[in-house]
């Protein structure tokens, strides 16, 4: 294989890394707080596409506001479903959450086939995105540089939140202690509905780059890469952020260099993510970056 | 207070009654209650299998489906007749020892299960050391890995076309029956020392293992019935749709297995059988919703899709509503029925007594 080629899957790698590491983040948020698996959030990731799409095409805005108010809807939609579906189950036992958070998975996917029908429609793309760089070799096209300008952009500006500011310290004593910090007078309710938004933010902006890189949408779109995303974050370590952005970029990596040099076995690149997550539970049960947990009788 | 003879002599007289009731069905009720009413009692199957390993013994499987499929596949490809094999396995020619095999449903469904046994062996054995969420995730990774390997291994599954044409050999007396069976082995082994222990390892881990519970093999054991159980559903699956291909065998089919579980209430084998039915009557009879109607003069269109979001709703409402299931941890006994009949017939006695 040439070099050029190698760099070239290495490029690709990196951004589909980088949308990883987007979704991943509101998995590992929600799951550092309220130790669940949010099986919708990949649901939500879904919807940001859409409602650009509908911005854009139906109301004729331009793309730029479309993106700031799918962005904003999605953000809202992930907050209502914190505040519907799982805020009256939060003494109940996990299970039911987790088939609460399955039940809105259902529910937004089907409401997207009810209201955007399940015909998949095709993604406009701004000159901005569709633009091919020619290094020597290599032709990247600018979807590549934007991804993975975009979501560093997007996780620094997490991490300044999370790390520097009150409703990150709020969100992190949360995920330390619930109970305790509620008796400091942190305001749990406030603090988890932040920890939604910013999740959803953050899937939305990987949704509308995922919907550039890959541009058709349909309702079950979002299944995959959730999960793919869900893995990135397991694999990263649950709970840490830089745990779900390096599990991301490896995820990302690795799906795109199986299939660089095993080309002839390409089906079997979702075997070989999952295989991966599995080898890495079972050698570094906690993941690679999380905190290991003492049991206790 | 019962005698336990008594309890005996009641299962049988309601299996009788239920061996009735399955013969009216089977030739009274329309080909397409029917196939509800089967659906049923798979799930039946399905979710109390689960029951045992994630109810019982508290770890987190997400792997039926893959199971489900490994059964599916396995019964699909002993009852169907060799020539006709060849016939459907236009992108690659079916592997060897298919070619030949050909076996009665029974035998065929015995094997999906131990086929899934094997397969649940072989996983357990490593990952049955991960706790909680990390089970679950990894359990579901194997059961997309099986899904994936029956994707790309046309000369066994014909990969993604699937297997058309199966014999619908799956009925009434198949479904209940293999529910019945699965209902009374994992009753029975919930009963014995060995689901002690497996409740022991649920209650706490740690504190089983310096009792002298051999964690690994309690787990590995349940593990392994409990796909058995999952295999033998997928080959009566199999033969109810009568079409496979490894669309149907998405994570979406081990969640539909979880709600059921959870619906009815983690750790009662009454709530899953509850929910279970109740799971698939709710499913179908939601279908005219998205069909379009005509009350009046109005006309409704037909909405694709509507059906699930009606569904979806009630399943959070009732989650959201009733936090422990349905039943809760709630299990059925003679004895508890008939003091609920007692109390039904002299409901009116206390409160005579209470007033003098």
């Amino acid at each position: 294989m040439s070099l050029s080629l190698l760099l070239q899957n290495i490029a690709n790698g990196l951004s589909l890394g980088s949308l990883y590491a987007l979704i991943a983040i509101g998995y590992t948020m929600v799951y550092g707080i309220l130790r669940l698996i949010n099986f919708a959030h990949g649901e939500i990731f879904m919807l940001a596409p859409y409602f650009l799409y509908f911005g854009f095409l139906i109301f004729h805005l331009p793309w730029w506001v479309s993106v700031v108010i799918a962005i904003a809807l999605t953000s809202l939609t992930g907050m209502l479903t914190e505040k519907i579906a799982y805020r009256p189950l939060r003494d109940a036992p996990r299970v039911s959450v987790l088939i609460s958070a399955i039940g809105v998975s259902f529910f937004l996917q089907n409401l997207a086939i009810v209201v955007f029908s399940g015909i998949p429609k095709s993604v406009h793309r701004p000159k901005f995105f569709t633009k091919i760089f020619q290094l020597g070799d290599i032709r990247i096209q600018s979807t590549l540089f934007a991804s993975i300008g975009i979501s560093i952009i997007v996780l620094s500006l997490l991490i300044y939140i999370v790390y520097r500011t009150k409703t990150g310290l709020a969100m992190r004593a949360i995920s330390t202690d619930i109970e305790t910090s509620r008796l400091m007078g942190i305001e749990v309710n406030k603090a988890i509905s932040v920890t939604f938004i910013i999740g959803s933010a953050l899937a939305a902006v990987g949704g509308i780059l995922w919907s550039q890189r890959f541009p058709q949408l349909f309702p079950t779109m979002g299944m995959i890469p959730g999960l793919k995303a869900f893995i990135a974050a397991v694999v990263g370590g649950i709970g840490s952020i830089p745990g779900a952005m390096f599990g991301g970029f490896i995820l990302g990596m690795s799906e795109i260099l199986f299939v660089t040099f095993f080309p002839g076995s390409s089906g079997y690149r979702d075997a070989f993510v999952f295989l991966i997550l599995i080898l890495i539970l079972l050698f570094k049960p906690d993941g690679i970056l999380g905190k290991k947990v003492q049991e206790k009788v | 207070m019962m005698k336990r003879q008594n309890a005996k002599v009641f299962t049988i007289l309601a299996l009788i009654v239920l061996s009735i009731l399955v013969y009216l069905a089977q030739n009274k009720l329309d080909p397409y209650q029917i196939r509800i009413l089967n659906l049923g009692a798979i799930y039946v199957t399905l979710g109390v299998s689960l029951n045992l390993i994630y109810g019982f013994t508290g770890q987190f499987s997400l792997g039926h489906a893959g199971f489900m499929a490994i059964g599916a596949y396995v019964t699909a490809l002993l009852v169907l007749p060799p020539y006709y094999k060849e016939m459907i396995f236009i992108l690659e020619p079916l592997a060897w020892p298919f070619t030949v095999i050909h076996a009665p449903f029974l035998i065929a469904l015995l094997c999906s299960g131990l086929m899934a046994a094997l397969a649940a062996f072989l996983i357990g054995l490593p990952v049955l050391r991960l706790k909680g969420d990390y089970l679950g995730i990894a359990t579901l990774g194997f059961a997309e890995i099986i899904r994936v390997i029956a994707n790309n291994l046309p000369h066994i599954t014909n990969g993604a076309l699937g297997i058309k044409g199966i014999p619908e050999f799956t009925n009434l007396w198949w479904t209940v029956g293999v529910a019945v069976v699965t209902i009374y082995i994992i009753k029975g082994l919930v009963h014995s020392s060995y689901g002690r222990a497996l409740m022991a390892i649920r209650e706490n881990e740690i504190a089983a293992e310096v009792i002298g519970i051999n964690l690994t093999y309690h787990k590995v054991m349940s593990f392994t019935i409990s796909a058995f159980f999952a295999g033998v559903a997928g080959g009566l699956f199999a033969c109810l749709l009568t079409t496979i291909d490894p669309k149907a065998f998405m994570f979406i089919m081990t969640y539909n297995i979880l709600i059921v579980l959870v619906l009815g209430g983690l750790g009662s084998i009454t709530g899953t059988v509850i929910a279970a039915f109740l799971y698939n009557f709710l499913l179908e009879y939601l279908r005219p919703i998205e069909a379009g109607f005509q009350i009046g003069p109005i006309v409704f269109p037909a909405i694709p899709g509507l059906r699930m979001v009606t569904f979806s709703v009630v399943l959070l409402v009732l989650i959201i509503y009733k936090q422990s299931g349905l039943m809760g941890g709630f299990e059925f006994s003679w004895q508890a029925f008939f003091q609920f009949v007692n109390k039904l017939f002299t409901k009116k006695k206390p409160t005579e007594g209470s007033t003098s």
